[in-house]
């Protein structure tokens, strides 16, 4: 393996402190988050599981600056997020925080390889990496050259993950991403992510309905009502 | 840019098709913009490509058809002449008059009766300038029609007959109908009403329709003040123009029809892109949870607008070129102005970005958080 751990780099993390997030106000009120505590140190996957509208997408809007808490604070390596603008909060997602959507969600017009070329554009500066190493690692060179339209949901979710650790991330924050594969594909992305994470040091938090592939993480928390416990 | 040019080449028929209909925009300007300049040409290129600056028409004549309606007396020029700022001020005689050619075609002309050694007395680029009464130069346009040096034409009703003596370098029209230039004496001849061979009264030899006015190094006179002094209704060349039968109506016409195409292709291109941005507003809520500034994304979106208006247009404006090249010199009144053209292009580019612009623009409201779930 050519690519090397930035064990050098001391980094937090993400820790949630008390976030509670609530929408709409009165009788309508749903309390999505209920004082919620969290700790992801780097290099540690861990899973969440829960019941549909249990408010585990909502933690990982407010985990990624996407959403402010109605209360608490979430600190990603040393950084309040609570404090920030809009513009300030884009900015640091660009370089501190990575994304893996359900499905993928790459861009339509973009080669496996221009997805990952496409976040050296938007963070305007060289991934550590280069895209053509973070494919590899992903299992993804062959298809370097194929639009999402000509990969299979497997293959989407992967060149997903390598996109999303492009700009080398502290934080990954990973939402359901086996949710369209079969069994034998959702433990291939699981392991890819799992070794990832340590690999590069990140502090990885999925989302997931699939307790098939929880082996693979560190720790597994249950979120219901808003109210995150271990499992 | 990177984004822009990958989403032109991925999606290249739905903007190909877009293309295509900006190009045909383009086209449309193009002949429009030919046939606006074609009508000046044909309206007024006989006082247009005169050194005239400025027209003296007789007291309180309404703007239309003010040429052949206004009678002014040699009494009114000379204190014209008089003026301080004023070169040259000379008497000119307007009229339309049915005609016939030797071999009897029937022609229209316009008949300018001027000074024959005064300043509106064109050169002749074939054959001599006029000399003596009786004798005209034509417009060069004439000769389409089938007159050639020598030809004698005979007025309708007053029998009256012109040679030929020369043609003018360009096309010297006026209301459509093409130019005779004829000496003042044989016009007031005409225009006195006397058949061929006749006197008229003394008096017909003081009068034509309107004093023709150059001002000092060719600056505009002081209008305000020669009308006082001559009991005139001045007016510069270009406002006279639209007392010229039909020019202003026609020009009117067709500004009206090039607003539309301006507002359609305004329209057009910022539908197009309001619904290519709706399309992509899954990925755009992607690249905005990335971290994409607002910035970003704007300006690859107005880009790429760019990009697809300049490709199209080029290529609008060079077939209507040379679709405008072939109906040049054809009887329609189409002429190839390149200010004109270029101004078009430069205003269906720049309704064209603002149209995009506008439709891009909703990219800043589009929330980031809905990357996250389901595809919807
Ligand atoms: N924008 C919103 N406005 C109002 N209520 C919302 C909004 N987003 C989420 N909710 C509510 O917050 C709660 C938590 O939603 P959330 O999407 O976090 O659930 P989830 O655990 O991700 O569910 P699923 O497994 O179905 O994705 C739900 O009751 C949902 O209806
Ligand atoms: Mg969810």
């Amino acid at each position: 393996m050519t690519t090397t751990a930035p064990s050098t780099r001391t980094r937090t993390g993400l820790k949630l402190t008390d976030v509670t997030l609530t929408f709409g106000d009165g009788d309508d009120q749903v309390t999505a988050l209920d004082h919620v505590d969290l700790t992801v140190v780097p290099g540690e996957l861990i899973a969440i599981v829960g019941p549909s509208g249990a408010g585990k997408s909502s933690l990982l809007a407010v985990a990624g600056g996407l959403a402010r808490p109605t209360s608490g604070s979430v600190v990603v390596v040393d950084t309040d997020l609570i404090g920030l603008s809009s513009r300030a909060l884009a900015a640091f997602r660009r370089d501190h925080l990575g994304f893996v959507f359900q499905s993928g969600n790459l861009v339509p017009a973009l080669t496996a390889l221009d997805q990952l070329r496409l976040v050296e554009k938007i963070t305007g500066r060289r991934a550590t990496t280069p895209p053509e190493e973070l494919l590899r690692a992903v299992g993804m060179d062959q298809h370097a050259g194929r639009r999402p339209g000509r990969l299979s949901g497997g293959e989407r979710q992967r060149v997903g993950i390598a996109r999303a650790l492009v700009a080398s991330p502290s934080v990954l924050l990973v939402d359901e991403p086996t949710a369209a594969l079969d069994r034998r594909r959702s433990h291939e992305i699981v392991e890819v992510l799992a070794f990832q994470t340590h690999e590069f040091s990140v502090a990885t938090v999925m989302v997931t309905h699939d307790h098939d592939v929880l082996e693979h993480c560190d720790r597994v928390l249950e979120m219901i009502d808003g109210r995150l416990r271990p499992l | 840019m990177f984004l822009a040019l990958r989403e032109l080449a991925f999606a290249r028929t739905r903007f190909g098709l877009m293309a295509a209909v900006i190009a045909m925009i383009a086209v449309l300007m193009v002949l429009l913009s030919g046939l606006s300049s074609g009508l000046v040409v044909d309206g007024v290129s006989g006082l247009m490509r005169s050194p005239i600056g400025a027209v003296a028409f007789s007291e309180g004549t309404k703007t239309d058809s003010a040429f052949t309606r206004s009678e002014v007396t040699r009494a009114q020029s000379d204190t014209w002449a008089a003026q301080g700022d004023v070169a040259d001020a000379e008497l000119l005689g307007t009229s339309i008059v049915n005609a016939k050619n030797g071999d009897g075609s029937p022609l229209d002309l316009t008949l300018f009766g001027v000074e024959p050694d005064g300043f509106v007395t064109p050169a002749a680029a074939q054959g001599r300038e006029i000399a003596g009464p009786g004798e005209a130069v034509l417009s060069s346009s004439a000769r389409d029609e089938g007159v050639a040096l020598g030809d004698v034409i005979t007025l309708s009703r007053l029998g009256t007959t012109l040679t030929v003596v020369g043609f003018t370098a360009d096309q010297r029209t006026f209301g459509h109908v093409d130019v005779a230039f004829i000496p003042l004496t044989t016009w007031q001849e005409v225009h006195a009403g006397a058949m061929a061979g006749e006197q008229p009264s003394p008096e017909a030899y003081d009068v034509a329709s309107v004093v023709a006015l150059r001002g000092i190094d060719g600056r505009t006179p002081d209008l305000a003040a020669g009308d006082t002094a001559a009991h005139t209704s001045a007016r510069t060349i270009k406002a006279a123009f639209d007392s010229s039968p039909g020019y202003a109506a026609e020009l009117m016409t067709m500004q009206l029809i090039k607003a539309f195409l301006y507002a359609i292709s305004a329209l057009v291109v910022g539908a197009f892109f309001t619904l290519w941005t709706v399309q992509r507003t899954r990925e755009l809520a992607v690249m905005r949870a990335m971290g994409a500034s607002t910035r970003f994304l704007l300006t690859d979106g107005v880009l790429q607008a760019a990009i697809l208006l300049v490709g199209a247009l080029a290529v609008g404006m060079g077939v209507g070129l040379a679709f405008g090249g072939l109906l040049q010199g054809t009887g329609i009144p189409f002429a190839l102005a390149t200010g004109p053209i270029l101004a078009g292009g430069a205003l269906l580019l720049g309704l064209g970005l603002a149209g995009a612009a506008v439709a891009t623009a909703r990219i800043a409201s589009i929330d980031p958080v809905t990357a996250l779930g389901e595809n919807r």
